[in-house]
C-alpha cells in the first residue's frame, strides 16, 4: 500500500499523541480493575446460572473487597474516559478516527478478513471493522457507567432505570456491557500482539501523521 | 512409519507464496511473548487475599471518600418508587450473617427498647406502648448489595415521627441502633429522617414473624438491605460513628440507593 502524498515523515503530530497514549494506558488499567472486581461482586448472585468466574480471575477476596476495589476504580474509569471524550470531541480526533463507517466497508473488510487479505500496513487509518469495533467498545464503556450509576443509585436516578426494564435490567445490561468489552479486549489485544507495530505506537506515538483534510486544526 | 494423516502428495510451495506477507504478519514469538505477560498480569489479581496493609488502607480511604460523596447525593425529599400490593412477595427474604434455622425469637414480654443520646425522654418502650404508635404503610424494593431484590410491604411507625416523640436533636450526625442477634448499626440523620423510613412491626399487614425481625426493625427504603438491622433493642441518637456489622468488615457504610 502507498503512503498518501499528503504524509510527511517528518511533521505533524504522531499517530497517538501524548494525551491519548496517557489515557489509554489509564484506561486499560481502570477496565481490568473494574472487569476482575466485578467478577468478584457477581459471584454473590449470579446472573446466569452457572457461570462463576474463578477465584484466581477476581480481583478482591470476597465481595466486600471487589466492592471496594469496584467504587475506588468507577472514579478513574468514569473521570479518565470523560477526559477522553471530551478531548477526542474538542480535537476532532474521535470524528476523524473513527468515521465515517460505511456498510459496504464493513461487509468488503469482513470478506477480505475471510479471505485472510488482511492489510495492517497502514497504522495511521483503521478499517472500516476497526472503526466500528472501536465505536462499539466507546459506547458499551458509556453505558457501563450509566448502568453502573443506576444500580449503585437506583433510588436517586429514578426513572432512569426504567430505560434498562428495571433494577435486574440494568444488572443484566451492565453484565452483557462487560461480556462486550471483554469480548472487544480479546480481540483488540490479540491483534495488537499478532501486529506489535499497533503496540509499540501505542506505548511511543507511532509514526507522525498529517491532518486529514477537514479535520479541525 | 508413514502416518495416516499425511497426503501421498506434498503441497506445492508455491501454495505459500500467496499468502506470505499473513504469515510474516503472524509474529508467533509476539503472540506467545504477549501471552505470557497477559497471564502474569491476570495471575496478579488473585495475589489480593493477602493484600498489602497500605493497599487495604487506602481503599477504605476511598471507600470513606464514597460515603462522603453518597451523602451529597442522596435527596432527602427523593421518594423511592412504590408498587402495587400484587407485587408483594410473602414471606419476605431471610437474610442474616446466620441460617434462618439459627435465629433466637424475641420474647414479647420481656422486650424492652432503651432510647438513649441526644434525646429528652428516656423511657424504654415495650410492645405494646410500641404497636400502639401511629404507623404508616409503604410497598417498597428491598435491595441486597449482593444484587437480588424484591418487594416487601412494611408498616411501622415512621422513624422521623418516632424521633419527634423521643425529643431527638435532628441536628445530630448518627441514629446508631443495638439488636438482640448483636448486629450493630448505624445510619446518617438525613436518610433517618427521610417520610419512608419505618421502624417496622408488620410485614404484609400480619405481625412482623420471628425470623423477620419482630417485634421491630429498621426498613428504609433508601439503603441496601443490611442497613436494616433486625430485632432492635436499643436507639441512640449520637454525634459518634459507630461501625455495623458489615461495615466491620469492609462494606461502605452509607450504603445508600
Amino acid at each position: 500500500m502507498t503512503q498518501p502524498s499528503s504524509v510527511q515523515p517528518h511533521s505533524g503530530r504522531r499517530l497517538h499523541p501524548i494525551p491519548v497514549r496517557v489515557m489509554h494506558w489509564i484506561n486499560a488499567l481502570a477496565m481490568i480493575v473494574m472487569i476482575t472486581s466485578g467478577w468478584g461482586i457477581y459471584d454473590d448472585d449470579v446472573v446466569i446460572s452457572g457461570l462463576h468466574f474463578a477465584g484466581a480471575l477476581r480481583l478482591g477476596g470476597w465481595a466486600a473487597e471487589s466492592l471496594q476495589w469496584h467504587f475506588a476504580g468507577m472514579w478513574l474509569l468514569t473521570i479518565n474516559g470523560l477526559i477522553y471524550l471530551v478531548y477526542g470531541l474538542i480535537t476532532g480526533r474521535l470524528a476523524e478516527r473513527l468515521l465515517p463507517i460505511r456498510l459496504a466497508d464493513v461487509i468488503n473488510t469482513v470478506k477480505d478478513t475471510l479471505h485472510f487479505r488482511i492489510a495492517h500496513d497502514d497504522l495511521t487509518e483503521y478499517n472500516a471493522v476497526q472503526k466500528l469495533l472501536y465505536v462499539v467498545v466507546i459506547v458499551a464503556g458509556v453505558s457501563q457507567v450509566i448502568t453502573g450509576i443506576v444500580i449503585w443509585k437506583p433510588v436517586q436516578t429514578y426513572p432512569l432505570q426504567q430505560v434498562f426494564g428495571g433494577f435486574q435490567g440494568a444488572r443484566l445490561v451492565h453484565f452483557w456491557g462487560m461480556a462486550v468489552i471483554v469480548g472487544f479486549l480479546v480481540v483488540h489485544v490479540a491483534l495488537s500482539l499478532l501486529v506489535p507495530s499497533t503496540l509499540w505506537a501505542m506505548l511511543t506515538g507511532g509514526p507522525r501523521v498529517a491532518r486529514r483534510d477537514g479535520a479541525r486544526p | 512409519m508413514r502416518s495416516p494423516f499425511r497426503p501421498i502428495q506434498p503441497p506445492s510451495p508455491s501454495l505459500l507464496d500467496n499468502h506470505r506477507p499473513l504469515v510474516r504478519a503472524l509474529e508467533r514469538r509476539g503472540v506467545i511473548r504477549g501471552g505470557l505477560s497477559l497471564g502474569a498480569l491476570v495471575m496478579l489479581t488473585g495475589c489480593d487475599l493477602d493484600r498489602p496493609a497500605s493497599v487495604d488502607a487506602a481503599l477504605r480511604t476511598i471507600s470513606s471518600f464514597n460515603d462522603r460523596v453518597q451523602a451529597l447525593l442522596f435527596n432527602p425529599d427523593k421518594l423511592a418508587p412504590t408498587y402495587p400490593e400484587s407485587m408483594v412477595l410473602k414471606p419476605p427474604k431471610f437474610n442474616a450473617y446466620y441460617d434462618i434455622t439459627e435465629v433466637k425469637p424475641v420474647d414479647a414480654a420481656s422486650w424492652k427498647l432503651e432510647v438513649s443520646g441526644l434525646i429528652d425522654t428516656r423511657t424504654p418502650w415495650t410492645v405494646a406502648q410500641f404497636a400502639a404508635l401511629p404507623e404508616q404503610e409503604e410497598i417498597i424494593r428491598h435491595v441486597c448489595v449482593e444484587g437480588w431484590d424484591y418487594i416487601g410491604q412494611w408498616s411501622g411507625v415512621p422513624l422521623r415521627d418516632f424521633l419527634r416523640r423521643i425529643g431527638a436533636d435532628t441536628r445530630a450526625k448518627y441514629v446508631t441502633f443495638k439488636t438482640a442477634d448483636d448486629y450493630p448499626s448505624s445510619i446518617d440523620m438525613a436518610t433517618a429522617l427521610h417520610p419512608q423510613t419505618l421502624l417496622a412491626t408488620k410485614y404484609a399487614r400480619q405481625t412482623l414473624e420471628a425470623p423477620f425481625g419482630f417485634p421491630v426493625r429498621l426498613r428504609t427504603a433508601t439503603k441496601l438491605g443490611f442497613k436494616n438491622p433486625k430485632w432492635i433493642t436499643a436507639i441512640e441518637v449520637t454525634n459518634t460513628y459507630t461501625p455495623g456489622f458489615w461495615e466491620k468488615q469492609g462494606f461502605g457504610w452509607f450504603s445508600g440507593l
